[in-house]
């Protein structure tokens, strides 16, 4: 009896251990759930990240030895004239690449976007760059590009014109490079573009024919406002990506030629000195300013969509 | 009469655009198909054939030696074998981890989720290379240096398709757990048995974006790994150009390319609808 009247008396506590057992076992199913992730996720980049910073401030030694010297790596990068060139190659890729890659992509996206026949296999033959590995790329576009037996000097010939070395002349290489680069990325941005135009409501254009609208006023007072997020979010990728080249310039241009110094970009020196020469420190510096510089990019980007891209 | 004229009038302008689309997208498609069509021809070339002048488009007799000649300077056998197997645990790892921890930050109130999946959104936002010196130097302690283990470290996790998923398994109705936790399941049968068969598109476009980045990779394969042996495709061509960089034998070259991405292309063309699908997907979600 009495034991009884003391459960009753319980109850209403019990009942809280119970909803916080259900919870504790709910969580502990979460945090199980989320540690694989997690431990990886802290051991291979959160922590990383911090170690980057702290041996930017460090000079290397053999096998992971890092002594501590302050700012004199940054010192020394304020100083390098071969990061300031890199740094102007860097961003001058970015506006050869990114701007006249994003326009073709969407042009090309938008007559994707009509009723014509065989968009299956445009799609697809547009795509192909895509899942070719970039060193294979740049391998066929050097022989393209190549200065006496490649396919583009040949064509001009016809036309009357001598053609440089194109990867080979200092004035044409980083061009080049970006040309290779446009070409191997419309494929994807142009996937991306024609789903957003996908998404944008017919019912849009039918009214805006009723009204009588030009096909101009249609483009720029539907599609593109409804695109913009889209259009956006393709713009931020391609900088970001553009910013971070690598693949193309190391195997187009490799490490002997002389015209390195005009298509060298700072993942590149990145590589230089942190795997070749082997300067972890002063690599990691490389690194962090150009962290720094894509976050600040970035944000200006973030800044002035404000002004250009519509959400609803 | 006059309203049939115009209607006419119209068809034709509609089939004149047509026309002029294609006309373009022809255009397009013949700069994207020629590289890859030369690459293929070049490959088949004698060395006198590709290097001389005015050049021969078609060559006369097939020279399938290109072929042989560059299996004989990269172990191709090898090169297939590791990025299959690197692709294969990035996929495995990506699916299996993303898809957990994105269940249990979609659908779990758990103390220190949001600072977690802020952790999740940091590695996404950062620049990856900022993460390579610290990654060669977990690879160098652990002695996996120049092994195939290596080449699938920077992969184990996905921060990516964590979001993807997150944002995927959030967009579902509450009610589908609601049945499950009358039925008595516990959080992992919730996740095992309804949410995860749900997910499969989901999961698809992860598989093949996990896929598309691990082949494309350069940077990593050749830091971690220097045996030819122990290179991916991708990274293994960069050592060929290496090789071949005096001798120019551009004929030798494209084989080389061409063996190194047929398999890709094929899968593509095969499955392109479900790449396509994956890419917009991934796309437009993250």
């Amino acid at each position: 009896m009495g034991t009884a009247i003391k459960e009753q008396a319980c109850i209403p506590k019990k009942m809280r251990i119970k909803i916080k057992r259900a919870d504790i076992s709910k969580w502990g199913w979460a945090y199980l759930m989320v540690a694989p992730t997690m431990i990886g996720l802290f051991i291979l980049n959160i922590w990383p990240i911090i170690q980057t910073i702290y041996f930017s401030f460090c000079s290397s030694g053999d096998f992971g030895k890092y002594e501590w010297m302050g700012t004199d790596n940054y010192a020394r990068m304020a100083a390098d004239v071969t990061l300031w060139q890199s740094t102007s190659n860097t961003f001058l890729f970015t506006i050869l690449s990114v701007p006249l890659g994003v326009c073709l992509s969407l042009l090309a996206a938008q007559l994707l976007n009509t009723s014509i026949k065989g968009k299956t296999i445009y799609r697809t033959i547009y795509f192909l760059p895509i899942v070719s590995a970039p060193a294979a790329i740049a391998m066929v576009w050097k022989w393209l590009y190549n200065c006496d037996f490649g396919l583009i000097n040949y064509i001009l010939s016809f036309f009357g014109i001598d053609g440089p070395g194109w990867n080979t002349d200092p004035g044409y290489a980083m061009i080049s490079i970006a040309v290779v680069a446009i070409w191997s990325s419309i494929g994807y941005n142009m996937i991306i573009l024609l789903a957003g135009l996908q998404n944008i409501p017919k019912t849009y254009y039918e009214a805006a024919e009723i009204d009588g609208a030009n096909p101009f006023r249609k483009y720029f007072s539907i599609t593109l406002p409804l695109l913009s997020p889209t259009l956006f979010f393709v713009i931020i990728i391609s900088v970001m990506g553009a910013l971070k080249q690598f693949d193309l310039v190391y195997m187009m241009t490799g490490f002997k030629n002389p015209v390195i110094t005009q298509t060298r970009t700072l993942v590149h020196y990145f590589y230089t000195q942190a795997f070749d020469i082997s300067d972890k420190g002063y690599g990691s510096t490389i690194i962090v300013f150009l962290f720094i510089i894509i976050m600040f990019v970035t944000w200006l980007q973030f800044k002035g969509q404000r002004k250009w891209v519509h959400y609803n | 009469m006059n309203f049939q004229t115009m209607n006419i009038d119209k068809m034709k302008e509609e089939n004149i655009n047509k026309i002029l689309v294609h006309i373009v997208l022809i255009i397009g498609a013949a700069t994207m198909l020629i590289p890859f069509i030369w690459m293929i021809l070049t490959s088949l070339k004698s060395f006198h054939e590709a290097t001389s002048v005015p050049l021969t488009i078609f060559p006369k007799t097939l020279k399938f030696e290109n072929y042989s000649s560059v299996m004989e300077a990269l172990p191709f056998m090898y090169l297939y074998f590791n990025t299959l197997i690197m692709i294969a645990a990035r996929i495995v790892c990506a699916l299996v981890f993303s898809s957990m921890a994105g269940y249990a930050f979609a659908r779990i109130k758990f103390p220190g989720s949001k600072i977690l999946f802020s952790l999740v959104l940091v590695q996404m936002m950062v620049p990856s290379q900022i993460f390579l010196i610290p990654q060669y130097l977990i690879v160098l302690k652990l002695g996996w240096l120049d092994s195939i283990p290596a080449l699938v470290v920077p992969g184990f996790v996905s921060a990516f398709g964590t979001f993807l998923l997150m944002q995927f398994f959030k967009a579902l109705p509450a009610e589908l757990e609601e049945a499950g936790v009358i039925e008595g399941c516990s959080q992992w049968q919730i996740y095992g048995r309804i949410m995860l068969p749900l997910a499969k598109s989901s999961l698809i476009a992860l598989g093949i974006f996990t896929a598309l980045f691990a082949w494309k990779e350069l940077m990593w394969p050749l830091i971690v790994n220097m045996s030819l042996n122990k290179l991916t495709l991708a990274a293994g061509l960069a050592c060929l150009v290496g090789q071949y960089e005096d001798i120019t034998d551009f004929s030798v070259l494209m084989a080389g390319a061409f063996i190194a991405i047929w398999p890709m292309l094929l899968i593509f063309v095969i499955f392109q609808k479900k790449f396509v699908e994956g890419i917009a997907l991934t796309g437009t979600k993250g």
